[in-house]
């Protein structure tokens, strides 16, 4: 795991802030090296030995699965990246902002070759707190880079009032209720925050998300379009669960963004988590249950036309 | 099947003693015999040939590289297509200000490369044209015969004749095809996919086929002698397609040589008999017999030297030279 270069992927609509961000991690003094993989080349200046332009060229599979769509480029560029693994650290994709980013981290589940020496740290994505609103009613790309962050940067905080921008964390939250949120100004944040963030690991999820299981009960963000479903309950019963989010994740695949879930099994001293995109699911058993820790289960889906009663339904079938 | 062919037993004969190691210090990317000299092209941006290193791409890295008899190609990140000759002397053919170079192939004296979604070819007067396709291209490869180019790219493959102007002939097949290769008849035209599998076209007819059941991408491709048998890489077995009849390999079973628990990461056939040097993922090398899939080792697996990324035999078909990406390399001549 140590071994495979971390990927960060940058994400965020036109003129949020992306490049400032981007140039300012290239500067600061961290001693480390980036490859970096940008769009739109040479259009913005960026000061980096190892920056080289994509042309976010969307592989469908024959299969036609929505979830083996791939990005050729970043599966080519990369390739070659890696054949002079000495000259960086760690890999930066920055995509433009009418580019979706299931395809983007899919590519890093999806082709061995990729996975099995790099592995997707985190999405990032930058917001314009000014102009949010406005994105979210006519870019559905918008939509799905607030989605599907991990952590997000709302930019230009200075530009509007702190109703304002209680009102764009509320807008966020009904799209993606996990993310971390930073408020910044010209994208000025510390570097830990956005790189080595380990969101994809396992076991890290609880890190990046503590009050992940805080909330009580059932939660339901709701947006128009897309929207996030969570359900917290007690103990589960594996047997039932595992058949269940299989066939429900294969099934509402297409739909599904993300999907994240702690659970209690029954007689089972560890903690299971999952995560997914789309219907790629990785899940595993994690470290125990600390004494005195309240032992219940929880799942979270983002996603578009998601049926939440089914979900509910199936959900509390598994219940012990 | 053992994991590593076991050297003492008497029916396993090795080769190891007539191997003399060569030290390429870096990711090899190519290999092949030029003037007769061994040639490895490293992906830092070394070429060494015999005895001597040359960096005609300077600081720069190099993504892709193709010999011919007499020079080395090679496109790097700095976007420049340089041919290395035996002597080391370089001069630099084209130059693509700012972008890698995706693809390269020679024949002959000319040599086409790819950047972006420009293909260019230039011919032996150094005349260069282009065209830009719809789709990246991802493979180049010159038909056999006449000045024509197959483009492998996402939907299919085009052919172009860089000297023609019209557009390309387009065969289509739905999803990513990767690398691109073609029969020394010409018959046939055969690419990797992004999905595990072949795909190929008759040429005479366009009829498609499909050779699947990899466990991974197939990245190297090698034709016998004869042009009757395509072995390729992608699963723990070189796997030999047949492609004598008027059909390909329609309807038949490849052959599968050297099974092993590594994956094949590289094969190329003897020059002059049926016999295939197999480069694996935990950098063995065997040679097998066709006829009777006998095998001799010719390098013993060490995991940290990497993958065999590149492997060549010389024209006489005596020595067979190999390199891997954690940079070991060496040669075997045959005693």
């Amino acid at each position: 795991m140590s071994d495979k270069i971390p990927v960060t992927v940058l994400t965020g609509y036109l003129g949020a802030g992306k490049t400032t961000l981007l140039n300012r991690i290239l500067t600061e003094e961290h001693g480390k090296k980036y490859a970096v993989i940008v769009n739109e080349f040479g259009e913005v200046g960026i000061d980096n030995d190892l920056v080289v332009g994509a042309d976010e060229e969307v592989f469908e599979m024959n299969n036609g699965c929505i979830c083996c769509t791939v990005r050729g480029d970043l599966i080519r560029i990369i390739e070659n990246l890696m054949k002079r693994r000495g000259k960086f650290d760690a890999i930066i994709v920055e995509t433009t902002g009418l580019a979706d980013p299931a395809p983007v981290a899919q590519t890093f589940f999806v082709d061995e070759d990729l996975s099995a020496r790099s592995r997707l740290d985190a999405v990032v994505t930058v917001v314009d707190a000014k102009w949010l609103a406005d994105r979210l009613k006519d870019a559905p790309e918008a939509k799905n880079q607030i989605a599907f962050a991990d952590v997000i940067l709302i930019n230009k905080t200075d530009l509007v009032s702190e109703e304002a921008l209680a009102q764009v964390e509320k807008q966020i939250r009904a799209l993606n209720p996990y993310a971390k949120l930073h408020r910044t100004v010209k994208s000025n944040i510390e570097l830990d925050k956005v790189l080595g963030r380990n969101a994809f690991d396992l076991d890290r999820i609880l890190d990046i998300a503590p009050d992940f299981l805080d909330e009580s009960g059932a939660h339901h963000h709701h947006d128009d379009e897309m929207q996030s479903v969570s359900f917290t309950a007690g103990e589960v019963d594996p047997d039932k669960f595992m058949p269940w989010i299989n066939e429900f994740t294969q099934v509402e695949g297409p739909k599904i963004l993300r999907s994240k879930g702690i659970l209690a099994f029954k007689d089972e001293p560890r903690r299971f988590v999952f995560q997914g995109v789309h219907m790629i699911l990785d899940g595993d058993l994690q470290r125990p249950w600390r004494d005195g820790e309240k032992r219940q289960s929880k799942i979270v889906f983002i996603g578009r036309a998601l049926d939440r009663d089914a979900i509910k339904k199936g959900f509390e079938a598994c219940l012990v | 099947m053992s994991d590593t062919p076991n050297a003492a037993s008497p029916e396993f004969t090795s080769l190891t003693e007539h191997v003399a190691p060569l030290a390429a210090e870096g990711h090899v990317l190519h290999a092949a015999f030029v003037k007769n000299e061994p040639v490895l092209v490293l992906a830092e941006g070394e070429i060494v040939i015999g005895e001597r290193r040359v960096a005609p791409h300077r600081d720069s890295g190099i993504l892709v590289a193709a010999c011919d008899r007499d020079g080395i190609y090679t496109g790097g990140d700095d976007g420049k297509i340089i041919r290395t000759l035996a002597s080391g002397e370089s001069e630099t053919l084209a130059h693509e200000k700012g972008k890698w170079i995706d693809a390269l192939c020679v024949k002959g004296d000319a040599v086409a490369w790819a950047t972006g979604k420009t293909v260019s070819a230039r011919d032996g007067k150094g005349q260069i044209k282009s065209t830009v396709m719809a789709t990246t291209p991802q493979g180049l490869c010159f038909l056999p015969k006449g000045y024509r180019l197959v483009i492998g790219q996402y939907g299919g493959v085009a052919l172009w004749f860089p000297n023609v102007d019209a557009a390309a002939e387009k065969l289509e097949w739905k999803g990513a095809h990767i690398d691109v290769t073609v029969s020394p008849d010409g018959r046939f035209i055969v690419t990797s996919m992004q999905e595990n599998a072949l795909h190929g076209w008759r040429f005479a007819d366009k009829k498609d086929m499909r050779m699947t059941g990899y466990p991974s991408k197939t990245r190297c491709f090698s034709w016998s002698h004869d042009g009757e048998w395509l072995a390729t890489s992608g699963a723990d077995a070189a796997i030999v397609w047949p492609f004598q009849d008027k059909d390909g390999p329609m309807g038949k079973a490849p052959k599968e040589l050297g099974v092993r628990s590594s994956k094949v990461s590289s094969v190329a056939f003897h020059p002059k008999a049926l016999v295939v040097a197999i480069g694996y993922e935990d950098s063995c090398v065997l040679m097998c017999r066709f006829t009777d899939a006998a095998e001799l080792l010719v390098r013993r697996a060490s995991r940290m030297d990497g993958k065999i990324s590149a492997m060549a035999w010389d024209e006489a078909g005596r020595r067979l030279l190999f390199g891997t990406e954690g940079g070991a390399a060496g040669i075997l001549t045959l005693p």
